[in-house]
């Protein structure tokens, strides 16, 4: 038994893995600019080629499908953190409004740099969007403590979205023209405009949170029991419970900063990966969490691109339609468990 | 207090206010100590109490000579575990995962269980008879087996002490036997030491060396068996009077019954 759950989490790793390579490469390749994938490989090896090609690989497509594999990954992994901390199957950065928090700090700093003409670089962003998480975290906190039920919650967090976004589009009302389009653009989620300075950045921030989160698995696997029996097996659960927090909002933050607020994913993954390996085990699931959102974000941005070209839809729009018929799967299915 | 493996001393539980004040328990290692008294009457709110769950409104408790609250996580964790009424949340483990997970205290950074902690593990399981069901989802088997997994889990944990809540209540007769018999085989075997709430008068009597009786503010009284079951203070503990039962005698004379130690 113990050796067939092995071959299975091999098996697991291996599809989300050739997945994420697979969605990777067609990511670069398609576009309005096509480019083979002997082009690809001529260019990368530094033969020349295209020069045009070749620009547009490297400024525009490689980094942008870089920060969409980061940013993916980075998204699934905070909707795994919020569900297990709230034990709640439906939680999410964008349900329970930290993703709006953020986006609404967001907005703020922006109009107000930019007004001021002071270049806002990415640190700048993801302060500012870890700031908005911790105020929404904070408000749906508050909530969770007088509110056990778990639907409650969520209405409760999706309020606070609202509120959030509210207040933001009376930002980008009273903002600079020129300043609108951009700060537009953005808060409906978009990957497009990406930099390599960008990537380093998420890179940076996302690879070591997502380090710390799985160095965590052991005693998540243990939260996820229940507290009492958490508590007595040696867990230290008010750390563990600021730790989560401080952690997801970290992540949350992140990919509202670099791409705005990104609906599903967040939901979505966990349960999708949970299916595949058929463990609930953080080991596992926090690794295959990312690797999953990754090939999740893939795909939709691909069809984002692909789908109304030249035009591009906003990444919500596509994660909304393969995300949320996942939500409602879960949701059946928990009420027929009883 | 030395003399004793557990003891609390002035010991105050309850939820934001007292709600039982000044809790002396004595236990010496390898005794099992059971805590009985009417529904409300605050037996799981003294053993959350006791392990650690719920913050003492006064008072301490020990554990040999330590103090309880100032012991470290790992090591409290090593040396107690616990089987509450709060369900074990699981989900796509099998009972041998869940039995497993009481191996964490030992366990390294990840959590990964060597050849050794699985072996104890299966021991476990076989002491409460649940190898069988090893296999199963653990939230698919019925309340019988779920508790005695858990208790497999608790044992696998290698305590001194254990602390049970109502650990019994969703068992058939046979298993409830069964399960006093485990706890005995470890009390005389390993020296296990063992608080637990029951319901079940019958089986206090049969297993407990020490029993705790809960009424209202005050401990109504601790001591041995024989100092419990004597004419009349089951009445009085659980509010059995002639005017209640007068006009069915048979059950009255089942509470005597119980209440006579022959």
């Amino acid at each position: 038994m113990q050796e067939n759950r092995k071959y299975r989490y091999f098996a697991a790793f291996l599809v989300l893995g050739v997945c994420a390579v697979v969605c990777y490469i067609l990511n670069i390749c398609i576009g309005t600019v096509r480019i083979g994938l002997l082009e690809l490989a001529g260019t990368l090896s530094g033969q020349g080629g295209d020069e045009t090609a070749m620009r547009i690989l490297l400024d525009i497509r490689l980094p942008r499908a870089t920060a969409v594999f980061i940013l993916g990954g980075a998204l699934a992994l905070a909707g795994y953190l919020l569900q297990t901390f709230f034990n709640n199957p439906i939680a999410g950065p964008f349900v329970l409004g930290i993703s709006s928090g953020a986006k609404m700090v967001v907005a703020l700093v922006m109009v107000f740099f930019l007004g001021r003409s002071v270049r806002v670089t990415s640190i700048d962003m993801i302060l500012a969007a870890f700031v908005g998480a911790m105020i929404s975290m904070g408000f749906v906190l508050l909530v969770s403590r007088r509110i056990r039920s778990m639907s409650m919650l969520v209405v409760s967090g999706v309020m606070i979205g609202y509120i959030c976004s509210a207040v933001t589009e009376l930002v980008v009302t009273f903002a600079e023209d020129a300043d609108i389009v951009n700060l537009h653009n953005w808060s409906m989620g978009s990957f497009s405009g990406t930099t390599w300075e960008n990537v380093r950045v998420m890179a940076a921030v996302v690879f070591v949170t997502a380090l710390i989160v799985f160095l965590l698995s052991k005693p998540l696997g243990a939260y996820m029991m229940g507290e009492a029996y958490a508590q007595n097996v040696g867990v230290n659960l008010r750390l563990l419970r600021v730790g989560i927090v401080l952690l997801s909002s970290i992540l949350s933050a992140c990919i509202v900063a670099f791409a705005g607020p990104i609906s599903f994913v967040g939901i979505a993954t966990p349960h999708l990966v949970k299916k595949l390996l058929g463990t609930a085990a953080p080991i596992w699931m926090i690794p295959a969490c990312f690797l999953g959102g990754s090939v999740f974000c893939l795909f939709c941005d691909l069809l984002c691109r692909m789908l109304l070209a030249p035009t591009e839809l906003s990444i919500s729009t596509v994660t909304a339609i393969f995300g949320a018929p996942v939500v409602l799967w879960v949701m059946v299915k928990r009420k027929k468990g009883g | 207090m030395k003399n004793f493996y557990f003891s609390t001393e002035k010991m105050c539980v309850g939820y934001q206010k007292p709600l039982i004040k000044e809790i002396e328990i004595g236990l010496p290692r390898g005794e099992i100590l059971c805590l009985i008294g009417p529904n409300g009457a605050g037996k799981s709110t003294v053993l959350k109490s006791i392990a650690g769950q719920l913050r003492l409104q006064g008072g301490a408790v020990y554990l040999e000579d330590a103090v309880l609250s100032e012991m470290k996580r790992e090591d409290l964790a090593r040396r107690m575990s616990v089987l509450f009424t709060e369900k074990l949340r699981s989900e796509m483990q099998t009972c041998r995962d869940v039995v497993a997970t009481g191996r964490y205290p030992y366990t390294g950074w990840f959590g990964v269980l060597s050849k050794a902690d699985w072996a104890i593990v299966d021991e476990a399981m076989g002491l409460v008879h649940v190898t069988e069901i090893s296999g199963q989802d653990f939230s698919r088997i019925s309340d019988g087996q779920r508790q005695r997994v858990m208790l497999a889990r608790a044992i696998c944990q290698e305590p001194e002490i254990i602390i049970l809540d109502e650990p019994t209540s969703y068992l058939d007769m046979r298993h409830k036997l069964e399960f006093m018999a485990v706890l005995q085989e470890l009390k005389e075997k390993k020296g296990l030491t063992v608080i637990m709430s029951l319901h079940e008068l019958e089986l206090a009597k049969l297993v407990a060396d020490r029993i705790l009786c809960l009424k209202g503010e005050y401990v109504a009284r601790y001591g041995k068996p024989e100092e419990i079951f004597v004419p009349g203070f089951l009445e009085e503990l659980f509010d059995i009077t002639e005017e209640s039962f007068g006009a069915n005698p048979r059950l009255l004379a089942y509470i005597r019954q119980i209440g006579s130690l022959t």
